[in-house]
């Protein structure tokens, strides 16, 4: 007997892959391949090293980018949520950051960055970032004030408090922000591959639809996307592991 | 008939000094901007008994017992815990928190040795203290489970059992049953009652209830608002030794309930 989790999500996928496939049949475009051309050319390029090498390339500013964006974002969100000053400072910038069109902003960043890694590994901090510092923001803001009293008549010092109290009262909402910014940084990344330079999973699209060869194209935005749902995943047992109690709501609900 | 004092306003002294004093405040203001919640009060705690602060909602009891836990600094006036004075939290007074204040990602256990840890105490000696006072306030099996996990009553034993935990002399206890149902606060006032004879600590009791308040101290201070002050000390003399079935029908108890409630009535809207 399989669980009933896993038969669910098994049985979505079915009905996903199987509407692929009857849309590629149909066809509702001469651009839309079948799910299973897809596969076809998403076994071959894994077969002949070409994902490989893409991925090698991709992974690079995706890697560093979300490092980044979540070690920073977390330090800069707690110190934010902390200080009215900071939150002053720096929230506006944040804000912006997650407002603004990005794509329109490529071509600044190439003429200060250039077109290398760095360029690369600011888009994806600039998509995955905000939502990290607001998000863990807004939950060390909203920590409840009765369990930080607590932990001080209990003589927490300050450090005690953000560590003991603060942070795992947040992690909720911090690893929802990771969440959102992970998934963002990865079409961050591939954005950057296709406005900056065409390298990686994003050269494999832009060369595939150059060459009318669709099915390789499909395969490629597939991988990536099946990428980010398992990186996802791991994070969503990450989290299940470091705050087992959290996963059923507040003692005082 | 109880023991009466009405304390002139301000200073609050009580006219029986035969007892040694654990905690007293002197002279206590606290504004909080342009709001006084507290006005030159005075409070004197006797070592071993429980003090109930009860009076209508506004006169300033939980910042009172919060100025004394360290949490709160008062305008003007200072506390002392035996003899010396109080500038901050300190590991002779231990808080009972009105919604527990459990942390929900840890295990009772965790919770329970959370003062201690937070004292630094190696793990395995904080864990064998704390499964201890588990067992104390009967929650013994539950080592492992999370508060999400618990009654409310049994999430304030975890809060108790915490408070006990580390070992402080004075327990403040800020409307500690408020929040749980009746038949489990009477049980728990029945508990405390034992406990205050078997520990040989200082309780401050915070309540809005009369009855609790009645039933459960040696000594109630009536505080007032609109300057906040202790307009009564009511020291209940005849049922303690009587037993914990029998204090609620015994005609001093009765009489001091209805008493309390003649003078607090007027404050009531």
């Amino acid at each position: 007997m399989m669980n009933r989790s896993l038969t669910l999500k098994i049985l979505s996928a079915v009905i996903l892959f199987g509407a692929w496939e009857i849309a590629g049949h149909i066809p509702v475009s001469f651009a839309f391949p079948t799910f299973l051309e897809s596969m076809g050319a998403l076994m071959r390029m894994m077969g002949d090293g070409t994902m490989l090498d893409a991925y090698a390339e991709t992974l690079r500013p995706l890697a560093v980018g979300i490092a980044i964006s979540a070690f920073l974002g977390i330090a800069l969100g707690i110190w934010v949520g902390l200080s009215r000053f900071f939150d002053w400072l720096f929230s506006p910038i944040f804000i912006v950051m997650q407002a603004a069109p990005l794509a329109a902003l490529i071509p600044l960043l190439v003429l200060a960055y250039g077109i290398g890694l760095t360029s690369k590994v600011l888009v994806v901090c600039i998509m995955a970032m905000p939502v990290i510092v607001l998000n863990t923001a807004g939950a060390v803001r909203n920590t409840p004030d009765s369990i930080k009293e607590m932990g001080r008549s209990y003589l927490a010092t300050d450090l005690d408090v953000i560590l003991k109290i603060i942070i795992p009262a947040a992690s909720p909402v911090i690893f929802a922000g990771l969440r959102l910014g992970i998934s963002a940084g990865f079409i961050g990344a591939i954005l950057a591959e296709l406005k900056i330079t065409p390298t990686g999973v994003g050269d494999i699209i832009t060369y595939s639809r150059s060459i009318a060869d669709y099915p390789s194209m499909y395969a490629a935005i597939f991988s990536i996307i099946l990428l980010a749902v398992l990186f996802l995943n791991l994070l969503e047992r990450i989290e299940a592991v470091l705050f087992k109690g959290n996963q059923r709501g507040y003692a005082s609900d | 008939m109880p023991q009466t004092s009405a304390a002139e306003t301000g200073t609050g002294a009580t006219e029986d000094t035969a007892f040694e004093i654990a905690v007293s405040t002197r002279n206590i203001s606290k504004n909080f901007g342009e709001v006084e919640a507290l006005n030159d009060l005075s409070l004197e705690f006797p070592l071993g008994q429980l003090t109930s602060l009860l009076g209508p909602s506004g006169c300033g009891k939980t910042t009172l017992l919060k100025i004394i836990a360290g949490l709160l600094e008062p305008t003007s006036g200072e506390v002392e815990v035996n003899g010396q004075r109080v500038t901050g939290p300190g590991p002779d007074r231990a808080f009972v928190f009105q919604d527990f204040a459990l942390l929900p990602w840890a295990s009772v256990i965790r919770n329970v040795a959370f003062g201690l840890e937070l004292r630094g105490v190696a793990r395995s000696e904080r864990e064998a203290v704390a499964e201890s006072y588990i067992k104390q306030v009967g929650l013994a099996g539950f080592e492992n489970a999370y508060p999400h996990e618990l009654s409310g009553g049994m999430r304030q034993r975890v809060g108790l059992a915490r408070a006990l935990a580390v070992d402080a002399e004075v327990l403040l206890m800020d409307e500690p049953f408020s929040a749980v149902d009746e038949q489990t606060r009477r049980k728990f006032q029945e508990d405390l009652l034992e406990l205050v004879q078997d520990q040989k600590k200082t309780f401050i009791f915070v309540t809005h209830s009369i009855e609790e308040a009645v039933y459960v101290s040696d000594q109630v201070a009536i505080l007032l608002p609109r300057p906040s002050r202790v307009s009564e000390i009511i020291r209940p003399s005849s049922f303690r030794g009587k037993g914990v079935d029998n204090i609620r029908r015994d005609p001093e108890y009765l009489d001091i309930v209805d008493e309390i409630w003649a003078s607090l009535r007027r404050y009531v809207e």
